[in-house]
């Protein structure tokens, strides 16, 4: 298991767009990948259980990977929200 | 102004234009399916349509609007893909075996209800992302061309023959002010739905589609439709509305609170209804329980005596609706200003001091016997009390015990179950308040009603207008005896509540509370009012 946490910068929060961003590259992970707020969480590749969390602009988020190739998917996972949240 | 009436089922008032809701356009319809699993299917191509569309559309967007703006239709895909919505419908289909179209419009709802439900205004809005990415399906899966629900930009009161569940879901509910039908019942989606969203809702009125896009106001308190309203009718309405506002601004301040004075003692805040359709309003305005259920209307709504199994059944759904909550109800008080034809009484000269409520009872045994069945049977499914009005002496209340006690053999020889109710006594006879100290050895709770002890008391009949002017509830007298029946109650293990009007009076509040009354029933509407007084008075000694 990896993980590595970000704050939400955009001032609307993770809206639709970005959660929908987020979506799309966690999708492509083979790992298990969990999106978590406070005691909060679901599954990052379901845009649904990442809008239902409703995170608010600099809000903590933690992401967890978990499966065979998690590390390299984390790494790539964090420099996409790195560039893109 | 056209004037119609209806029967209400959920009170308020609407001020607004009519927008006739053509069925033909967008019914969806529950449907059993034997084959489900080519349900399935076809709800999956369905679904792979429905994305084509929003990629096309997409495309579309990113030319005209740019690649930001377009994004929304990308999220409007991965919606209809996400898992937990696919599940759903699959699910929904599979186990209730019905249409895909069905299945579609309850999951959506249920999405689009968690949004709905959050705090951040913005999630809140993505409940009509999840409406419409619903409709897309169905509008697919249907085969319609024209996008279903009102393209209305303006509020709207609908009108219609009836509604389906999946038609109030995809109605803009931003938009809706109130319901009006020509079918449905008070347990309808549309009612419950109504109920929810606490917007007016009348039935059973004789729609046109005529009234379409005229100005109409819907009172839900009397039933009435008026279209085209006069300038009367709209400010009297308009002010009503207000009102309504004020009250429901207090509701969510004083809401979940307790019923407490300022030094703590705790005041049993119950409301006071006639029928079973006033529970919702009990609920809806928080009351800790029903301290007087009105059991006439079962008798007054009918062409003959009411059966066991009617009576059973109206008590036993206001006991369930009430989960757990104290539920008291009075026997049978007819007579004097309530007759009822089947009873075949005989004329009386002074029907206020006549043959009436427990006396009626006592004498014809076979009809208070069938009500103590049904009350029984019902308290096995909740928290009932039963109360008996008119008492003057201590043999009446032993009489009654001896009579509940046969009846409770009974039941146990039939192996029917019951629960254990309290029983108490309704004090509005001055004899029964001189007489409180023996009667409360045997009941359990004392209920003072107001009305009749304050006309037995000052013998002034309530009826005459000409006495009016001298027709005084806080006379000393009255106050006294209250007074006297809390203590003597209090004295021998009792509880004292007081279900009659004065309960409601807000500015005898602090003096009952001083009194150490125990409990207030008031009609639904003045809980909140009432407990805000609680709220403000000191009981001088703490519980």
């Amino acid at each position: 298991m990896v993980s590595f946490k970000f704050t939400v910068n955009d001032e609307m929060g993770l809206h639709a767009r970005p959660a929908g961003a987020l979506v799309k590259e966690a999708v492509q992970c083979t790992s298990k990948v969990t999106i978590k707020k406070g005691e909060k969480s679901g599954d990052a590749k379901r845009i649904f259980n990442v809008m239902g969390l409703s995170i608010k602009a600099n809000e903590e988020v933690e992401i967890i990977v978990e499966g065979e190739k998690e590390q390299e998917e984390a790494a790539a996972l964090e420099a996409f929200v790195k560039e893109n949240i | 102004m056209e004037k119609v009436s209806g029967k209400s089922i959920v009170q308020g008032i609407a001020i607004g234009k009519i927008l006739c809701y053509q069925k033909a356009q967008q019914s969806v319809k529950r449907i059993k399916i034997e084959d489900t699993d080519a349900e399935i299917k076809r709800y999956e191509a369905a679904k792979e349509t429905a994305i084509k569309q929003l990629n096309e559309l997409y495309k579309k967007a990113v030319k005209e609007v740019g690649e930001m703006n377009a994004a929304v239709f990308e999220v409007h895909a991965m919606m209809i893909e996400d898992g937990d919505y696919v599940e759903s419908i699959q699910n929904i289909i599979n186990s209730e075996q019905v249409n895909a179209e069905y299945a579609v419009a309850t999951t959506g709802d249920n999405f689009a209800t968690m949004f709905s439900e959050m705090e951040d205004d913005y999630f809140k809005a993505r409940a009509a992302d999840v409406k419409d990415i619903s409709e897309r399906l169905i509008d697919i899966l249907s085969g319609n061309e024209n996008k279903a629900g009102a393209g209305s930009t303006e509020p709207f009161i609908i009108i219609a023959d009836d509604l389906a569940p999946s038609e109030t879901v995809q109605m803009d509910k931003e938009k809706l002010l109130a319901f009006v039908t020509r079918f449905g019942s008070s347990n309808s989606h549309t009612a419950i739905l109504a109920r929810t969203m606490n917007i007016p809702a009348v039935i059973g009125v004789d729609i046109k589609e005529e009234w379409d896009g005229k100005l109409a106001v819907v009172d839900g308190y009397s039933g009435t439709l008026y279209i085209e309203p006069d300038e009367d009718i709209l400010n009297q309405m308009k002010k009503r509305q207000e009102e309504d506002i004020q009250s429901r601004e207090l509701l969510q301040q004083l809401k979940g609170k307790e019923d407490v004075t300022l030094d703590g003692k705790h005041i049993k805040l119950y409301a006071n209804i006639a029928g079973v359709k006033d529970v919702a309003s009990v609920l809806a305005n928080d009351a800790a329980g029903i301290g007087l259920f009105r059991s006439e209307f079962l008798y007054l709504e009918s062409e003959d005596y009411p059966s066991e199994e009617t009576q059973f059944q109206a008590y036993k759904t206001v006991a369930q609706n009430m989960a757990g909550k104290k539920v008291i109800i009075r026997t049978l008080d007819i007579g004097a200003d309530k007759q009822i034809d089947y009873f075949n009484m005989e004329h009386e000269d002074n029907p206020a001091m006549g043959y009436r409520a427990i006396r009626i009872c006592l004498d014809r045994v076979d009809i208070f016997k069938t009500q103590l069945r049904a009350l029984l049977r019902a308290s096995a499914f909740g928290n009932i009390a039963i109360m008996y009005p008119m008492i003057i002496s201590v043999d009446e209340v032993r009489k009654i015990k001896e009579i509940v006690e046969e009846v409770k053999a009974e039941l146990d020889e039939n192996g029917i179950k019951y629960g254990d109710v309290e029983q108490g006594v309704m004090i509005e006879t001055p004899a029964s308040v001189m007489i409180s100290d023996m009667l409360a050895e045997e009941v359990d709770f004392f209920s003072i009603g107001t009305n009749d002890l304050t006309q037995y008391t000052l013998a002034i009949d309530r009826q005459n207008m000409r006495l009016d002017n001298i027709y005084d509830s806080h006379h000393p007298a009255v106050l006294r005896m209250i007074k006297m029946t809390v203590e003597n109650g209090h004295k021998h293990g009792c509880w004292v509540g007081i279900c009659g009007e004065l309960g409601a009076d807000s500015t005898l509040t602090q003096t009952f509370i001083e009194m150490g009354i125990d409990e207030l029933s008031v009609s639904p509407s003045y809980v909140l009012p009432i407990r805000k007084k609680i709220r403000e008075s000191k009981a001088g000694c703490a519980d």
